[in-house]
């Protein structure tokens, strides 16, 4: 199981071929898919094609860049044409995009290959891709267990090698959890900095597309590739792109690294803790200085997520009546037909979330939800303000705890209390990344976080790429026979 | 307006599609007319994913007119999503705008049947996307189903919102044809209701005569021609004035104007009261119009009707009846000055405009105008020929007749038709002389002194000559005869 | 506390046919995630502005170019039921 840059190198000193490594990934999928389930649609046919034509550019020695002939997968919510974008939901099983998110068209310019698209929590709904309607993912490292999410496909797929890089959105964790619990390394970019056109729309004011990779530079790499302004996307931010891989090995020393009380809670699992507090004083030792830092809104954020989340989703999802595409149930007529149609389609969470958002915005309510939710938002991005202009960077656990079993947290309540500590910077749009820290004794993938400021991508993947350096829990792979 | 004992309210609602070449929030052409669903993208379908990019054009369209109507403009101002469900409208919400509207707190001046004018306040103006098109298989009471075109949906719409200050259905009508005026003056509407560019939804309430409060409104919709705005008002005025007169209480509703039958009826009950949950819309960002633009977009405001209205007065001379018809609309206005320009005398060229011109097309359709076969310059060639002596002002008419129908130079025609006026003193003459002799009887009562019968000679020329005789030349020769004959 | 009819009200506002025990543990999920939201109505928030993007920005708007649009095939190629080359739906009754 090679990393992207690895893949690359070997492409380019004629070891192997994209064709090869494509053959390679698409019989691992064949022979190991029906264990982890990370895909739902494998578009075997177009990858070869993708492949012989990156090969043909190597045989040149004009790759079109870094990521060229590269193995990807695409988590189910980018609109891929001509490929079915099902966004994990029976309404939109058969829905077949005639356009490509920006992301999507982005790596195919890079010279991307893409393997098929992966599993997700429904419409992004969740942190374990059990609300998925079409397929159950499992851990790579635990069958037993959720490889979390929503991007659980993706995140799967990458520790599994059965994709050598992806793409998946954090909404309100939905990258960096599944990172965690998968002992990959996972990035949620600025909100802005990569384009959301052609992403099946969560909460449109949170969601963030970004990477997946086997380790840190890789993650820059397609990074790299996918961000930048996009004229589609009105909330897509107009600055350069800095190269992301250029200052990577130039270590933390220096850097002044903020660690959040409120990042530490009672309830965490005590061996998070304990590798999360390792991996700061690794950080330290290689030079960085520490602080404690206070972010006192974050108790309230969960709360502030899940109205204004759902809110944004009742809208975003109300397109979805079975009169343009996807699915349709007859009715006597139009209103019974949509209402069957919502009803059949949707899966239980997406409900939920459906009546929760529509309940906050409507009549009466607005101020005392929506309107408060989006003040208490400022208070947490101000604390982030507070808190980088004292540190660079703030380092924390990923989440509380690490990949528990299918159907444990079949409370929804216990469900959200998962994305604690992701959900800030969803609601700052500050970046954020999670890289592996370390093992539970039942040999479980913990996850470190780095937060920057806006923009500063380049900083968090630094400091990352410092740590990763300094150890080999990136190295690790799990068993799979 | 006062029915009786109650005073009339009403307040105006006008959607104007705007003229902008692309839709509100996509690159779709808005040509109207096309094919079904030819006209759209993943965008204003409302494809998953897609995403709405604000029309540059489309706001600075609404800046100008908010100028025109002398509007506070908001500098800062959003969009918002709107929800409800119907099938015409592929996210099942629109992008409008709610609580930061585009501008705010203008008015309109209308002209009263009295001549007096009146200003209209304007509460607000925002921009927002067009729905599609439903086309039901049969009528929509018995369709079994419908069928949508997404053309127009995500087209660029103009909100403007009237204060309750319009007082009868005929100011309403006026207020409509003032903003109508207004709009295609400033090149943001064509102004084309039969094409849907402009739709009006009114409100409609009655109060004790003197009241401040105002009564229970009924909202009105689908009047769409001025007349019918003022047949569906002055229907559902009297509805109600006979309601509340029979002591009933008037209901809060929507009504439809049925222009076929003449009535407004209900629509389906309203128990299921709507709940649009407005939020911010995510996907746009905030605007933020800077002064620099505004002024400039003022700087470059074109004259407006009543501002042309006065100058037409001032400039041209022209009686203030004239100035008004012709600056009823844009193109007529610009029409009429071209013809000026190129034969400067203006009175002659509005007689002609407004008697000949209008007799063949509708004064306020802009297209009919400036596509008008006899063109400014066309009509100018023709008064030429009439000052010149070429032709006589009765032959001119004909003239203009056939240039509509074949859309040719007067020259041209006077040519081969031979219509060129007889002027040849000697030619004149003898066919007044001619005239004379053959009816002593007249010239007798001349003699007498009933001087009419000179008239009587000069028709006869006139018509001896096909109509092509100078007449002034006709009338001095057969003086000059007559004189002649009593003297001897 | 959300009744049974405000979550009945909600449903059809979302357009969601749910049973009666759908309704019912509709009713207990929302009221326990309401309960956890409501913490928020008691954070001081006077004089704070809301935010509705996390990274401010302005005035992004596009030039009033045309671009070519999508044929038909491509727009109905989805379509649960067409007629032609309209989307065709149900009869309509207003609510
Ligand atoms: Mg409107
Ligand atoms: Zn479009």
């Amino acid at each position: 199981m090679r990393t992207i840059h690895e893949l690359t190198d070997a492409y380019r000193r004629g070891e192997t071929t994209p064709s090869e490594a494509t053959d390679a990934y698409l019989s691992r999928i064949a022979k190991l898919d029906d264990k982890v389930g990370a895909y739902l649609t494998v578009t075997a046919d177009r990858a070869h094609a993708a492949a012989r034509a990156a090969d043909e550019r190597y045989r040149r020695g004009r790759p079109l860049g870094p990521l060229d002939g590269a193995p990807i997968t695409l988590k189910d919510v980018f609109c891929t044409r001509g490929v079915r974008t099902t966004c994990a939901s029976k309404i939109l099983e058969s829905f077949v995009p005639p356009y490509d998110a920006t992301v999507v068209d982005r790596l195919a310019k890079a010279g991307a290959v893409m393997l098929g698209k992966s599993n997700m929590d429904e419409f992004a709904m969740g942190s374990s891709t059990e609300h998925s309607a079409l397929r159950v993912t499992r851990n790579p490292w635990d069958l037993t267990r959720v490889p979390g999410g929503s991007s659980g496909g993706p995140a799967a797929a990458v520790a599994a090698g059965l994709a050598a890089g992806g793409l998946g959105t954090d909404t309100g964790g939905s990258i960096r959890q599944p990172a965690a619990f998968c002992g990959v390394v996972g990035l949620k970019p600025t909100y802005g900095r990569v384009s959301r056109y052609g992403l099946v729309a969560f909460a449109s004011s949170l969601d963030h597309p970004g990477p997946f990779g086997l380790d840190v530079t890789d993650t820059a790499r397609l990074l790299g590739a996918i961000a930048g302004h996009d004229p589609m996307d009105a909330t897509s931010i107009d600055a350069p792109v800095p190269d992301y891989t250029a200052g990577l090995e130039q270590g933390v020393r220096g850097l002044r690294l903020g660690v959040p009380d409120e990042y530490f809670t009672k309830g965490m699992d005590a061996e998070v803790e304990a590798a999360v507090r390792v991996a700061i004083d690794v950080l330290k030792g290689l030079g960085a200085t520490l602080e404690r830092v206070s972010l006192p809104a974050t108790p309230h954020a969960l709360a502030t997520y899940y109205v204004i989340a759902p809110a944004e989703a009742s809208s975003n999802l109300a397109r979805y009546d079975g009169v343009k595409y996807g699915l349709r149930v007859p009715g006597r007529d139009l209103i019974d037909m949509e209402s069957k149609t919502r009803a059949a389609g949707f899966g239980a969470e997406v409900k939920r979330r459906i009546m929760l958002g529509t309940y906050v915005l409507s009549a009466g309510y607005y101020d005392a939800y929506y309107g408060q939710a989006q003040k208490v938002r400022t208070l947490v991005r101000r604390d982030f303000d507070a808190a980088f202009a004292r540190v660079d960077l703030i380092v924390a656990p990923t989440t509380p705890n690490v990949a528990f079993r299918h159907g444990e947290k079949a409370d929804p309540i216990a469900m959200y209390l998962n994305d604690v500590f992701t959900i800030p910077a969803d609601m700052s749009g500050v970046p954020g990344v999670s890289v592996p820290c370390g093992f539970t004794a039942s040999g479980l993938p913990i996850g470190l976080q780095l937060i920057g400021r806006a923009l500063d991508e380049a900083t968090v993947l630094r400091a990352a790429r410092a740590y990763e350096r300094a150890t080999d829990w990136h190295t690790r792979r799990p068993e799979l026979a | 307006m006062t029915a009786g004992k109650w005073d009339v309210v009403i307040g105006l609602e006008v959607h104007a599609q705007l003229t902008t070449r692309t839709k509100m929030f996509c690159g779709c052409p808005t040509t109207f007319g096309a094919p079904p669903n030819t006209q759209t993208c993943p965008v204003c379908q409302g494809m998953p994913g897609t995403l709405p990019v604000v029309n540059r054009r489309a706001i600075e369209y609404g800046v100008r007119t908010a100028l025109a109507f002398d509007c506070r403009v908001n500098h800062a101002c959003r969009f918002a999503r709107k929800h409800y469900y119907y099938p015409d409208m592929p996210k099942n919400f629109q992008i409008s705008q709610y609580e930061e509207p585009l501008a705010e707190e203008g008015w309109l001046e209308i002209d009263r049947p009295d001549g007096h004018a009146r200003r209209i306040g304007i509460q607000r103006l925002h921009l927002e996307e067009d729905v599609g098109k439903l086309v039901h298989e049969g009528t929509l009471e018995t369709a079994q189903a419908s069928l949508v075109d997404f053309n127009r949906a995500g087209v660029p719409l103009m909100e403007t919102v009237s204060k309750p200050e319009i007082r009868s259905p005929e100011e309403a009508a006026a207020y409509l044809r003032a903003f109508r005026a207004v709009l295609v003056y400033l090149g943001v509407c064509d102004g084309n209701m039969e094409e849907g560019s402009l739709r009006c939804d009114a409100n409609v309430s009655l109060k004790p005569a003197g009241a401040a409060r105002l009564g229970t409104k009924v909202e009105i919709k689908n009047m769409n021609s001025f007349r019918n705005v003022q047949r569906a008002l002055e229907f559902e005025v009297k509805r109600q004035t006979e309601a509340l007169d029979r002591g009933e209480r008037i209901v809060q509703e929507t009504r439809l104007w049925d222009a076929d039958r003449g009535y407004t009826r209900s629509m389906r009950s309203k128990e299921f009261a709507h709940d649009y949950r407005y939020f911010p819309e995510p996907d746009l960002v905030p605007l933020k119009l800077d002064a620099a633009w505004i002024d400039e977009i003022r700087r470059v405001l074109p004259e407006l009707p009543r501002a042309r209205r006065q100058r037409f007065v001032a400039a041209y001379g022209l009686p203030a009846y004239d100035a008004a018809l012709l600056t009823q609309s844009r193109a007529l206005a610009e029409y009429y000055e071209a013809a000026v320009r190129d034969f400067p005398q203006p009175k002659l060229v509005s007689n002609w405009v407004m008697s000949e011109l209008l007799r063949e097309l509708p004064g306020d359709d802009e297209r009919a105008i400036e596509q008008a076969t006899v063109t400014p310059s066309r009509l100018a060639g023709l008064l030429r020929l009439i000052d010149d002596g070429t032709i006589s002002g009765k032959i001119a008419k004909t003239v203009f007749e056939t240039m509509v129908r074949t859309g040719e130079e007067a020259a041209a025609i006077v040519r081969r038709e031979g219509l060129t006026q007889v002027a040849d003193a000697g030619a004149l003459a003898a066919m007044v002389a001619s005239a004379i002799a053959g009816n002593p009887k007249a010239v007798e009562d001349y003699r007498k002194g009933k001087t009419a019968a000179a008239k009587a000679f000069v028709g006869q020329v006139m018509k001896a000559s096909g109509g092509k005789a100078n007449p002034a030349m006709v009338s001095k020769l057969v003086e000059a005869e007559l004189e002649k004959l009593t003297k001897t | 506390m959300i009744s049974r009819d405000d979550v009945a009200h909600v449903a059809r506002l979302a357009r969601l046919a749910l049973t009666d025990a759908e309704l019912e543990r509709m009713r207990e999920q929302l009221n326990a995630i309401l309960a956890h939201i409501d913490a928020l109505r008691a954070v001081d928030t006077t004089g704070v502005e809301p935010t509705s993007h996390a990274v401010p920005q302005f005035n992004v708007m596009r030039d009033d170019e045309p671009r070519p649009c999508f044929p038909p095939e491509d727009m109905l190629a989805n379509a649960p039921d067409r007629a032609g080359d309209f989307f065709r739906v149900p009869r309509i009754i207003e609510e």
